[in-house]
Order: structure tokens, then C-alpha cells, then sequence
């Protein structure tokens, strides 16, 4: 019986969020006209997570480096040190690390952002000065997240792969031949790597804000509301990106 | 009885709402006359802001209508309900000041989305606006950096800002020292008449609210009580009214939130029974 409320009051809320992404899709156009709050955003979510992620990248890429390298060299094959790095940045981490780093810096943020507006009568406010506050606070926000997400992921796998990372690590660290970093590097990444990295980085971003502004817009007006908000948004957008990297890998799987 | 005379801007028709099982609005008829301050009084929890979003289409009744300007509320679309709140303005009890947002942007915010005018009008608009809430000297200022004294101030130019018909005003001098209080007493009313408005204000400051309207409704129990001029309300003989006016613990309206258990069982057990 209790099973059965938990299951109804789940597809409830999966409904409630379902519709909820429906309205935020169709106010998209009504962003689009509105370019500055959505570069106001962009800054704010997407440029504010800049250093976190760019930090991230680069110790992610060269720990690759470094445990790549030792058993290359078993092998005797250090030279394509890069290969490993980069393969394994684009295929997996680059896109998911990005996305799980992204929920907790900005998602949070934007649950957090949304509830409180709500419980300080904002949104209410808004909507009684004839102001639709999906057009104006939920769909620039949505937008520049959606938009902010793969860049943040190229350049996370820019710092992990070349930059400080791999390269900083392999080449001038460990001796690497330069030469035979970037080419090797060039021999075996396709663009459909490169193509699919950004696909999961769109899903992701999808993905992670619709949760974040879901939770924010539905959560209970209270401190204890927008604190739950913004915990579950962290826990289930990390769960959805995992579980959805998974599936999107399947689908990839060649 | 209804404001003899008098043209009807808001006109609230058999009333019912509740929220689940709690029933908040139980056949009311109110009327509100243009042009004038009119009063809702009554305990909290008997749903006076209930009323206001009500009037302003945020929330659906359950059964009865409401009408601004001879329009229903809630037979609009959405798009036609927004052009009606075009000329409603509404002053929420914290302010709702967009926080992200200067004291002069939050003012400008309503004419900047709806009004087309260009930036050199609006910015003259949102500080005679100001200066008519003597805050044109703070239009630089964030809301966390003003009181919230101030902060009302500043959603009552914002509710102004594009020349409603109708404000309503929920708690507007609730926690405030007597100082604010006065002067956002005063401005209810100067604006009122220096803008031909109609005012809707909801409180509970009884003594206050009765100095400075024209009309007003006590509810309770999801009825009007009372409704009339102040002095008519003054001196009226109901005991719920009396005691409600007077302050009073012991009356009808009961002290204690009824409980669902007697005392002696609650404390007890069933050995107290």
C-alpha cells in the first residue's frame, strides 16, 4: 500500500516535471528575443564555473597521465601516452566530470536562485505585474545553461588533454616526445568522437538544468524547501547524468 | 448593504474557496467602490491575502465570481488576464522586490516589460515615482541595502508605476516601527487621491486601517462580519466584531486551535479519560 502511494506520488512528480519542460520549451522563442538576460546568465552560470571546471580538467587530465604513463612503459609504448589521455577525456570524462561538477557549481545555484525568488513572493510578484515569469526567470536561464554546458565541457577537455593536463604531465614532465603526443592524438581521435562528446554534454546540460529549475520553481517556499531543492537537485541530476551517459554509450557502443 | 451610490470596480459575487478540506471563503459578496480606500479587516488565517490573489487571478475560487471593471477574472486566458493585471498593482507584505535588481530597476521593471517607452521617459516616470515615496535618493541602492520600511515604499512605486486602477495592498504596516507606519499611511492615502486610485487594504492593524479608509469588510470564518464606513464598523454591536476591535482573548473567535483529543487525555493517556 505504501509502495503503491511512493509509486503514484513519483509518477506524479515525473508528470509535474514532463509538463514543466513542455512550458519551458515553448517560452525558448520568448528567451530568444530576449539575448541580454540570456548573456546575463551565461555569465553567471557558465562563466563562473569557468575556473572550477578548468581546475578540475587540468588535475583529471594529468592524474590520466601519470597512472597512463606508468603502465604504458611497461609496454614499452609511452608514445601513445596521448591517445590515452585524449580517448579517454572525449569518450567519458570530459562530458560527464563537466556535467557532475556543473550540478553541483551552477545547478545548485539556480535551484537555489528560483526558490528563494519563490519564497520571497518574486515569482508571485512578478506574475501579478503581468510578467509570465517562465518567459523572463526560467527560460533565459534554461537556455544559457543548455548553451553554457558544452562549452564548458570543450574546455574542460581542452585543459585536461593539452593544456596543463596531459600534456604538462607526459611531455614536459615525464619526457614525452611532443611530436608523437599531438600526432598520435591526431591519428586516432575521429570527429565522431568529438561529435559525441558533444552530444552527451547537450543531453547533459538539458538534463541538469530542467532538475535544477524544476526543483527550484516547485520547492516548498520555506529555508527547509529551497535547502531540499537544492540538495536533491545535485542528487538526482548526478544519478540522471551517470544513468544517462550509460545509455547514450550503449547507443554509441561501436 | 452596499456603498450607496457608489460605481463598483471590484465586485465579488458568492465566494467559495478552500484549500482541500479548509474551507477559507464561504458565500461572500464584497463590493469594492471606485476610487476609494476600502478595508479588509479580520484575525489572521481567515484569508485576506487569499482574497487578493483571488482578485488578481493567481488563484481560482471553487465556485462564485469575480469582477474588475466589469470584467471576470476568471473567465480570461492567460493573455487576457495579464491585460487585466496591467491595471491592478499589487503590494505583496515583504516587498517581492527582485533582489537581483537596484531600487530604480525594480521600479522601472514593469514599465521596461510592458510599456514600450523609451529609456529617457521611463527613467523621468520611475523618479517622479520615487520621489513621490521620498526614495529618489536611494534609486542606486540594492534591496538588501534598505529597510524594509523602505523596501514597501518601493513596491508601492512599483505597484504605481504604470498607473493602475487598482492597488492592493496585503499587511502593508505589519512590523513596522510607528514611524514607517505613518508615513506609509500617508502615502496609501495621498496616492489614492493624487492618482485617482482605488485601494484594496488588507490588515490587521485595526485603529490604523480605520483612520485612513473610506469603507470597510470585517471577515471571519470565511463570512463577512461587518461591513460599512469606520465609524459604522466602530460602533458595531456583533461580538465577534467587538471582540476582534477590542482585542479581546474570550469571545466567539476561540483562543485555543481545536484539538482533536480533550486536555486531560492529550496529558494523560487513556488512564485520564
Amino acid at each position: 500500500m505504501k509502495l503503491l502511494q511512493i509509486l503514484v506520488e513519483f509518477l506524479r512528480g515525473l508528470g509535474e516535471a514532463t509538463l514543466f519542460l513542455f512550458t519551458m520549451v515553448a517560452a525558448l522563442p520568448a528567451a530568444l528575443l530576449r539575448p541580454r538576460l540570456v548573456a546575463q546568465q551565461l555569465y553567471m552560470i557558465g562563466v563562473l564555473s569557468l575556473i572550477i571546471i578548468a581546475i578540475s580538467g587540468s588535475f583529471i587530465g594529468m592524474v590520466l597521465a601519470l597512472e597512463g604513463y606508468r603502465t604504458l612503459a611497461t609496454f614499452g609504448s609511452t608514445s601513445v601516452l596521448g591517445v590515452l589521455v585524449a580517448v579517454s577525456v572525449m569518450r567519458e570524462l570530459g562530458p560527464v566530470m563537466t556535467g557532475l561538477l556543473y550540478a553541483g557549481r551552477a545547478g545548485s545555484s539556480l535551484a537555489a536562485e528560483v526558490g528563494l525568488m519563490k519564497a520571497t513572493d518574486q515569482l508571485s510578484g512578478m506574475e501579478m505585474m503581468a510578467v509570465d515569469p517562465i518567459k523572463r526567470v526560467i527560460a533565459p536561464r534554461f537556455l544559457a545553461g543548455i548553451i553554457a554546458l558544452p562549452l564548458l565541457t570543450a574546455i574542460f577537455s581542452l585543459m585536461a588533454i593539452g593544456v596543463l593536463g596531459g600534456y604538462l604531465i607526459g611531455v614536459e614532465l615525464l619526457g614525452v616526445d611532443d611530436g608523437s603526443y599531438w600526432s598520435q592524438i591526431h591519428q586516432s581521435l575521429h570527429p565522431r568522437d568529438v561529435a559525441e562528446t558533444l552530444l552527451k554534454s547537450l543531453v547533459f546540460g538539458v538534463a541538469v538544468n530542467w532538475i535544477a529549475l524544476y526543483q527550484g520553481y516547485h520547492a516548498a517556499p520555506t529555508s527547509e524547501g529551497v535547502s531540499r531543492a537544492t540538495t536533491s537537485t545535485v542528487v538526482v541530476s548526478s544519478l540522471a547524468i551517470l544513468a544517462l551517459d550509460f545509455v547514450l554509450t550503449a547507443f554509441m557502443f561501436r | 448593504m452596499t456603498p450607496n451610490g457608489q460605481e463598483i470596480i471590484v465586485r465579488v459575487r458568492d465566494l467559495r474557496f478552500a484549500f482541500g478540506p479548509r474551507v477559507i471563503y464561504d458565500g461572500v459578496d464584497i463590493d469594492i467602490p471606485r476610487g476609494k480606500v476600502t478595508a479588509i479587516m479580520g484575525p489572521s488565517g481567515t484569508g485576506k491575502t487569499t482574497l487578493l490573489r483571488l482578485i488578481g487571478g493567481q488563484w481560482r475560487p471553487q465556485s462564485g465570481n469575480i469582477e474588475f471593471d466589469g470584467i471576470d477574472v476568471h473567465k480570461q486566458s492567460r493573455d487576457g488576464l495579464f491585460e487585466l493585471r496591467k491595471r491592478m498593482g499589487m503590494l505583496f507584505q515583504n516587498g517581492a522586490l527582485l533582489t537581483d535588481l537596484t531600487v530604480f530597476e525594480n521600479v522601472a521593471f514593469p514599465l521596461r516589460e510592458h510599456s514600450g517607452l523609451p529609456e529617457r521617459m521611463i527613467r523621468d516616470i520611475v523618479l517622479m515615482k520615487l520621489e513621490a515615496v521620498g526614495l529618489r535618493g536611494a534609486a542606486g541602492l540594492y534591496p538588501e541595502q534598505i529597510s524594509g520600511g523602505m523596501s514597501r515604499r518601493v513596491a508601492l512605486a512599483r505597484a504605481v508605476a504604470l498607473e493602475p486602477a487598482l492597488v492592493m495592498y496585503d499587511e502593508p504596516f505589519t512590523g513596522q516601527d510607528p514611524i514607517s507606519m505613518g508615513v506609509l499611511m500617508r502615502l496609501v492615502r495621498t496616492l489614492n487621491e493624487a492618482l485617482g486610485l482605488t485601494s484594496i487594504l488588507v490588515s490587521h492593524d485595526v485603529q490604523e486601517v480605520l483612520s485612513i479608509s473610506d469603507y470597510a469588510y470585517v471577515i471571519a470564518g470565511g463570512k463577512v462580519l461587518e461591513r460599512g464606513t469606520p465609524e459604522q464598523i466602530r460602533t458595531s454591536q456583533s461580538a465577534m466584531v467587538r471582540q476582534f476591535l477590542d482585542g479581546k482573548p474570550d469571545g466567539p473567535v476561540p483562543f485555543n486551535y481545536k484539538a482533536s483529543r480533550d486536555y486531560a487525555t492529550d496529558l494523560m493517556g487513556d488512564a485520564g479519560a
